[in-house]
């Protein structure tokens, strides 16, 4: 575009009327896009149900061979981090860019530490011969055959879920470009509620795969 | 008129200036966010798309001309068929009218300057083009021959390069999602002052209702479309019933999506429909509400129907029923269009320009199309007639005589918008002739012989139906020549065509208030609506 870059503090991007049109705009469309993704994550979760009702033994086998504990730390480093970002949209709105930089800052480590977690749960599932594929899978590690489904399943959704928590890490730092640069405003902020709401339904489906993979 | 307050009709040509020559070179292009520069790129790169896939069509008809192998073995014909497919459908028929011609139409048509988000607009072409190139470099790397629904365990098994073609669909599937997801807020957050939701051009309502499948439905292929590639890379028995897996749950997930999609296909012709028949009988559209509401009822129903396509597969006969009641309720809402439409026509000035004569097409072969899937949604019937050619005719006139035939007509009606420059009527007429004589003496027989047993994707058949199969070739090559003088009309209006007046057809929608071309920001100045469209009388 050879339109000159509008300072969005203070004034709203050519195509809108009015700054409260643009920022309602933004986020009806992540409220959108958060529906797509409860339909995906969906189709998992559907799979897992079907086959945890095809596989009853194989599920609770699969969910003694996850660390509960493991788990349980991590709900509660995500738990922490959506206050800190619920936080951080707060403070924005006041205006107060630094101190939402510190909670995004806070946020980004929760992140870090969740990834950590997930980093040992999965090298440890791979060196007991538990990843279900890829020459790894060893069928003498488990009693029943449908183990190796849920095993697929756990790391399909775990997978996807911790894609989505580096996917949130990138969007921190741009969050943290742009608040070190002072770019918001108690009218313009967006992008911080934007990713907030997609920190939160991050969140949330981790809220789901816990109890669904480690308790039950 | 939708009764506007735009002030001069001939101000904004004052500068010279529209969107097509406000800034010039290939790389001003492929970086604009200009919603009417985009969806020009669409229809070129749609029309290309719609070509490469029309080829595999005339091939794979000229195989079938003989009962015996001609010139392709069965290892061929099933790839041709699958590229014949999967181009169609993901890259053709579903990003289709939204993306070319809604892309265009649907800020203009509520008086906005552009999409809410112009730069998620361009990505989503960016998305449909490497997608697109994904899928079809495939046929380099040993092809694929599981037809397009990638159905398991076969799919999970077969050589070819299965797994390319499903990321260019993934990847297509984005573009759908963020040109939904676009419209949808578009519509909710732009229109202009004074267009009430219940001013919005028809049109625009079936995009509404279209976006919300794109939304609600793409993300269930992707997640298909991933555990489908799983399988395949992990070797787990995620659908393959031999490592306990379950192929009838590919069949569910598979047609949650795909269901729905084929009503991504056909409502926004619908709209394109609504638009043409009332300006070209230059009368009030019949049952605006009516029309407005069926989308939305199309849209919801489009969810709860997608057991039909699994009659045979082993389902329980009460979840069978259950669906095949379901299906035939989307008799209903698509009925109401078509009286509605057929009552507009009645005591109107109806004139037969190209465009009309297309919707009139479409009338009819939806209409056949139509009805002769309501035979295939009763259980017991679509028993007899599952896999045959009868299925074959049945979707492709929906999807060509219905989706294909009311994109040509809508390119052809908003050409002089888009271009500037009016087509020949004559060469427009004349494909419009040949399109519908082709497409009937292509598809009818296939009714015939599918009703007689012909199974679908077979490259040999016995001799009884070689008279049919001849009579199928000989229509797609009428068929294949309307359709390239229809592209040879639009192409000769841009390259040399008349200028096109503002509103040539009489219309009332906001659109044929600005000039033709368009300039950049599509208004000089934003109007105002105080009426509803279609105003006529």
């Amino acid at each position: 575009m050879s339109t000159a870059k509008v300072d969005r503090r203070v004034a709203h991007s050519h195509h809108f009327d009015s700054m409260e049109q643009e920022h309602e705009s933004g986020k009806q469309g992540v409220w959108l896009f958060m529906a797509t993704e409860i339909m995906m994550f969906g189709g998992l979760f559907v799979g897992y149900f079907i086959y945890r009702m095809k596989y009853p033994e194989a599920w609770v086998e699969g969910g003694s061979l996850l660390s509960w504990k493991l788990g349980a730390l991590n709900t509660l480093v995500l738990l922490f981090s959506s206050f800190t970002m619920a936080q951080a949209v707060t403070e924005t709105m006041k205006g107060e860019n630094k101190k939402a930089l510190n909670l995004v800052m806070i946020t980004t480590l929760c992140a870090f530490a969740f990834m950590v977690v997930k980093y040992f749960e999965y090298s440890g599932k791979i060196h007991h011969g538990l990843f279900p594929g890829l020459d790894i899978w060893d069928p003498s590690a488990v009693q029943n055959e449908g183990t190796r489904l849920f095993l697929l399943f756990y790391f399909l959704m775990t997978g996807l879920h911790g894609f989505h928590i580096l996917v949130g890490v990138g969007l921190m730092f741009w969050l943290m470009k742009r608040l070190k640069n002072d770019e918001f405003s108690p009218k313009y902020y967006t992008a911080v509620e934007g990713v907030g709401l997609y920190w939160h339904i991050v969140d949330i489906i981790w809220i789901y795969l816990f109890p669904l993979m480690y308790l039950i | 008129m939708a009764d506007t307050t735009v002030v001069d009709n001939h101000s904004s040509h004052s500068s010279g200036k529209d969107y097509l020559n406000e800034s010039s070179g290939i790389w001003s292009w492929l970086t604009t966010i200009d919603h009417k520069r985009i969806s020009v790129m669409y229809i070129y790169s749609i029309i290309g798309f719609f070509l490469i896939g029309g080829l595999f069509a005339i091939l794979m008809r000229l195989e079938l001309m003989t009962p015996e192998p001609l010139f392709m073995d069965g290892d061929t014909y099933n790839k041709a068929m699958t590229f014949h497919g999967s181009i169609m459908v993901f890259m053709v028929v579903v990003p289709g009218i939204p993306a070319l011609l809604g892309n265009f139409l649907l800020p203009i048509m509520i008086g906005a300057k552009d999409v809410a988000f112009p730069k998620i607009n361009l990505l989503s072409w960016y998305c449909l083009i490497f997608g697109a190139a994904v899928a079809i470099l495939s046929l380099f790397f040993g092809g694929v021959d599981t037809g397009w629904t990638f159905y398991t365990p076969y799919s999970a098994k077969s050589a070819g390069a299965v797994s390319m073609v499903v990321l260019g669909a993934f990847i297509m599937g984005f573009s759908s999602i963020l040109t939904g997801l676009n419209f949808i807020v578009t519509i909710h957050k732009l229109r202009a002052k004074g267009m009430t939701m219940m001013r919005l051009p028809l049109f625009v309502w079936s995009l509404y209702a279209t976006a919300i499948i794109q939304v609600i439905a793409t993300p269930v292929l992707g997640i298909t479309l991933l555990l489908l590639t799983a399988e395949r890379v992990f070797g787990v028995g995620i659908f393959d019933p031999n490592l306990g897996g379950d192929p009838v749950l590919f069949q569910h997930f598979f047609w949650f999506y795909s269901h729905p999609a084929v009503y991504i296909m056909i409502i926004p012709p619908m709209g394109i429909i609504s638009e043409i028949i009332s300006t070209f009988s230059q009368k009030t559209i019949f049952g605006y509400k009516a029309i407005a509401f069926s989308s939305l009822g199309i849209s919801a129903i489009s969810f709860l129907v997608w057991g039909h396509h699994m009659f045979v597969s082993g389902q329980s006969p009460v979840a069978a029923t259950v669906f095949s009641v379901l299906t035939m309720l989307v008799g209903v809402p698509t009925a109401i269009k078509l009286f509605n439409w057929t009552a507009t026509m009645y005591k109107g000035r109806v004139s037969f320009a190209t465009p009309m004569l297309y919707a009139l097409s479409f009338l009819s072969l939806f209409t056949i199309g139509g009805l002769t899937g309501l035979f295939l949604a009763a259980y017991a019937v679509d028993v007899h007639l599952h896999d045959t050619y009868f299925v074959v005719a049945h979707f492709h006139y929906v999807m060509l005589g219905g989706a294909i035939v009311g994109m040509i007509g809508g390119l052809f009606y908003w050409w002089p918008k888009i271009t500037g420059k009016m087509y020949d009527e004559v060469l427009g007429r004349i494909s419009a002739l040949l399109v519908f004589v082709g497409f009937n003496v292509t598809f009818l027989p296939q009714f015939v012989m599918g009703s007689l047993g012909m199974p679908r994707r077979y490259h040999t058949y016995d001799g009884i139906y070689s008279a049919y199969h001849m009579t199928s070739t000989i229509g797609s090559w009428i068929l294949t020549l309307g359709i390239f003088i229809a592209f040879y009309a639009l192409y000769k209006a841009a390259k040399s065509g008349e200028k096109a007046p503002m509103n040539p057809w009489n219309g009332t929608t906001l659109e044929w208030t600005v000039p033709s071309p368009p300039p950049h920001e599509n208004f000089d100045t934003v109007p105002t609506v105080t009426g509803r469209p279609y105003e006529y009388r």
